[in-house]
């Protein structure tokens, strides 16, 4: 069975098995500074071009019995650099913009004359930490449908009064679970909630529940993502 | 089982020696792609868990450990995630590929832990804490290999589906639902990851038992001078 070689000959068949393992070594780019953020901007992309393909528009979210509903003051509360926004909630209205037939503010009133839904489903934070709340409010694609949105365009982005922004794609959007919320656990939105309104996308990590919502604007290209994934994080972040 | 073996005689000395071809190409580029990518998804996994490290309510939030942060990848939560987001694919795409390769060249059968090697890991690991003499090796891997590199697939496996159903707790509800919900799930991932690295750690210390020739191999693919004979 076995053939016969000299340790010379033998030396170069390893050697050559060695240097086929070369390839392993294009991975030290991910330690070259320069490259490293490319790379991994890169690779970030790649998983949020994944996450968009496995998005699903038919799909529901997970739903919970009221027994499993976290308790509402344990229901974390994470504003990042804005206690209170000084919303003049009697002035308050929603200020709609960019590839719509009805542009302009609308009051909570004409908000909260659309069908109102309420869900039991998972906040899930970036952190890691979640909780199950209860969510009341009409759903962001009959608010869509409501102010004449084109259905072509491809974002929804909002704008809100504690200066945090977010954006969803067009498809999360129009799923029936996203909501434009203005109750928790059956009650009106408090302060620390983002009243008067604010997202609640349970197929969405929870950066993208945008509170104190002031401005909607509909479009087709995006320019700026969100407060946090212009720092770095997912921009798309479906669960 | 048969591998390529050959006979390699010293120019100098004329000394005849055996060398066997272990470990074709694909299987040592898997694992050294593995090795790295298992350092960065641990690494930025420890990061990660920094931000949130327990298992149970937010409030109130009981810490389980405070990892220390020159022991984790990342920098920030934002930075340990762009890593292990990404390393996961490569984590993925090398353990398809090896599973692949294994499966279609036939070569799991040196490798893959069956129930014929069961009777044979226990004297093993009595050899190993030197309470019994050790068995005779017949081939490349012994028992007690065969069950920890199966082992090791098995984690694998394990810790991208654990990864999966805390990502998208959402599109793959059901893979939570198996593990018992999104919080076992997590820690899950986070046990499997302990798991891994008791597996290392076992390897790493084989590694350096068997010496330079053993560890050549995992490069080269041939092992020089085996214990066994090949047939």
């Amino acid at each position: 069975m076995s053939s016969r070689t000299d340790s010379h000959k033998f030396k170069t068949i390893s050697r050559r098995e060695l240097l086929k393992l070369t390839p392993v070594v294009a991975l030290g780019a991910f330690a070259i500074p320069r490259l490293q953020k490319p790379l991994l901007k890169t690779g970030l992309g790649f998983s949020d071009w994944a996450s968009a393909r496995l998005f699903r528009s038919g799909h529901l979210a997970p739903t919970f019995a009221d027994s499993s509903l976290t308790p509402f003051n344990q229901f974390p509360v994470n504003d990042y650099d804005v206690d209170d926004p000084e919303i003049d909630f009697v002035k308050w209205t929603l200020t709609v913009t960019g590839e719509v037939q009805k542009p302009g503010d609308y009051t909570l009133a004409q908000i909260q004359a659309l069908p109102k839904f309420t869900q039991n489903t998972r906040h899930v934070c970036v952190e890691g930490w979640d909780v199950i709340g209860r969510f009341g409010g009409v759903r962001l694609s009959d608010f869509l449908k409501m102010i004449g949105a084109d259905p072509s365009a491809r974002f929804v982005t909002v704008e809100c009064a504690d200066d945090y922004y977010e954006s969803l794609d067009m498809a999360t959007a129009m799923h029936p679970q996203s909501l434009l919320c203005y109750e928790m656990y059956g009650q009106p939105l408090t302060r620390e909630h983002g009243a008067p309104l604010r997202l609640s996308i349970p197929t969405k990590i929870g950066y993208k529940q945008a509170k104190y919502l002031t401005d909607l604007k509909v479009s087709h290209v995006l320019e700026k993502v969100g407060y946090w994934e212009d720092q770095g994080y997912s921009e798309f972040y479906g669960l | 089982m048969a591998s390529r073996a050959i006979e390699i005689e010293d120019v100098k000395t004329g000394e005849v020696t055996e060398a066997v071809y272990e470990h074709p190409f694909v299987v040592r580029l898997c694992h050294w792609v593995n090795a790295v990518s298992l350092f960065v998804m641990v690494g930025s996994g420890f990061q990660i868990f920094r931000a949130f490290p327990s298992f149970g309510a937010k409030i109130p939030q009981k810490d389980l450990l405070n990892w220390p942060k020159s022991f984790a990848l990342g920098g920030w939560l934002g930075g340990a995630l762009q890593w292990h987001l990404t390393f996961m694919w490569i984590y993925i795409a090398t353990g398809l590929l090896y599973v692949g390769y294994q499966i279609f060249s036939g070569n799991y059968k040196q490798v893959l832990f069956v129930r014929r090697d069961l009777p044979g890991v226990w004297p093993m690991v009595r050899h190993y804490f030197f309470l019994g003499p050790k068995p005779p090796v017949r081939e490349a891997y012994n028992p007690l290999q065969k069950h920890a590199y199966t082992s090791a697939i098995g984690l694998g496996v394990l810790s991208v589906l654990t990864g999966f159903a805390i990502w998208k707790p959402v599109q793959f509800s059901w893979l939570a639902w198996l593990m018992g919900g999104f919080h076992l799930a997590r820690l899950w991932h986070f046990l499997i990851m302990w798991a891994m690295l008791a597996f290392v750690f076992g390897h790493l210390v084989m590694v350096v038992l068997h010496g330079w020739n053993n560890f050549v191999s995992m490069l080269t693919g041939w092992k020089q001078d085996p214990e066994y004979r090949s047939e």
